[in-house]
């Protein structure tokens, strides 16, 4: 796969909503509605509503609450790296399958 | 995965911002407040990808319209809103996101809030109640630089004469029109007070814009006593091609 930039945020951050497209690769669930723990501070909350950093060349979320990493992305060339240590768990909601258009 | 919508057409919105209506064959419904991620790939292979607001009602007619603000430094926004024609193919990924969204079952009072072209995913809200015959009462707060930077005027406009139930507030933040009773200036506190539903009619508050604009939005919503957990955000990027 060929580079991909995002170059629409520079020193601000989004939120969850903006890498559920890169996640889609990944996981066959929204994930926007999914609900996750911070493995630092212990909050759960959203992923959608988790602030997201997408400078080149990954995608970074962090806790709403205490800014701890929650999740890191990155694409290189044929692979994609996950790393999700950052949460405790991160439960998934099977009901909007059949609506979320997946 | 990625799908390949068609440009049916194209409309202004202002002098810098585009709606694009794409017809895409594998299209499987959408919800109002859902995004499309899309993909512009060049001759020699490198390709950009950006996040657009969907701004269309779910339909039969598998159509997503996406109105895009042109950015001058923008990658993706000026191949969007200039060059773009009717007939060209768009590569596009989703629907996305179910978290941001309005369902057409909601009944409760719905408090739309906007930050410029962050007016998008709530306008589809609008649209979606409309197509569905729903009657939640809705009101739309809608900050913005300058009269002429309205998106969606005339069908604003042309909703609230003929339904009650929606309500429209414009909060300018430059320029003001002539005799407008509030002078130009960002959203605060009055504003919010005076404008948006009480909090003891527990309305869901949706809130789209750039993201200092949804942080002080929705600072303003909880002050004045609306749960955070009745308030749902989503942020674009200041110098981005987002939406």
């Amino acid at each position: 796969m060929s580079s991909q930039t995002y170059d629409h945020l520079d020193g601000d951050y989004l939120d969850g909503n903006a890498a559920a497209g890169e996640l889609s690769k990944i996981f066959t669930m929204d994930v926007t509605t999914a609900l996750g723990q911070c493995a630092q501070c212990g909050a759960t909350g959203r992923f959608a509503e988790a602030h997201l950093y997408m400078r080149c060349p990954g995608v970074v979320a962090r806790c709403a609450v205490c800014e701890h990493v929650l999740l890191r992305l990155v694409s290189v060339r044929e692979r994609v790296f996950l790393d999700a240590r950052g949460m405790t768990y991160l439960s998934l909601d099977t009901s909007q399958l059949q609506d979320s258009g997946k | 995965m990625w799908r390949v919508g068609k440009v049916v057409a194209l409309h202004d919105e202002t002098a810098m911002a585009r709606t694009i209506t794409l017809e895409v064959p594998d299209w499987p419904g959408h919800l109002a407040g859902q995004h499309v991620d899309v993909r512009l790939t060049a001759s020699d292979g490198y390709s950009a990808v950006r996040s657009y607001s969907i701004a269309s009602a779910p339909n039969s007619e598998r159509r997503v319209e996406l109105s895009v603000e042109r950015l001058s430094n923008g990658e993706v926004s000026p191949y969007l809103t200039r060059e773009l024609v009717v007939d060209d193919r768009l590569e596009l990924r989703g629907p996305i996101g179910g978290w941001f969204v309005w369902r057409p079952q909601q009944t409760e009072p719905i408090q739309l809030v906007a930050g410029g072209s962050g007016i998008v995913p709530l306008m589809a809200m609008i649209r979606s109640r409309a197509s569905a015959g729903n009657t939640a009462p809705f009101r739309l707060l809608y900050s913005v630089r300058e009269p002429g930077a309205v998106w969606y005027g005339a069908e604003l406009q042309s909703l609230l004469d003929r339904d009650q139930s929606v309500s429209v507030t414009y909060a300018y933040t430059r320029a003001a029109p002539k005799n407008w009773p509030r002078p130009p200036s960002r959203i605060d506190a009055a504003l919010i007070a005076n404008t948006t539903w009480p909090s003891n009619l527990v309305p869901t508050c949706y809130v789209c814009g750039p993201t200092s604009f949804v942080e002080s939005a929705a600072g303003l919503l909880t002050a004045c006593g609306n749960s955070p957990d009745k308030i749902r955000t989503e942020r674009f990027g200041p110098t981005g091609d987002r939406r």
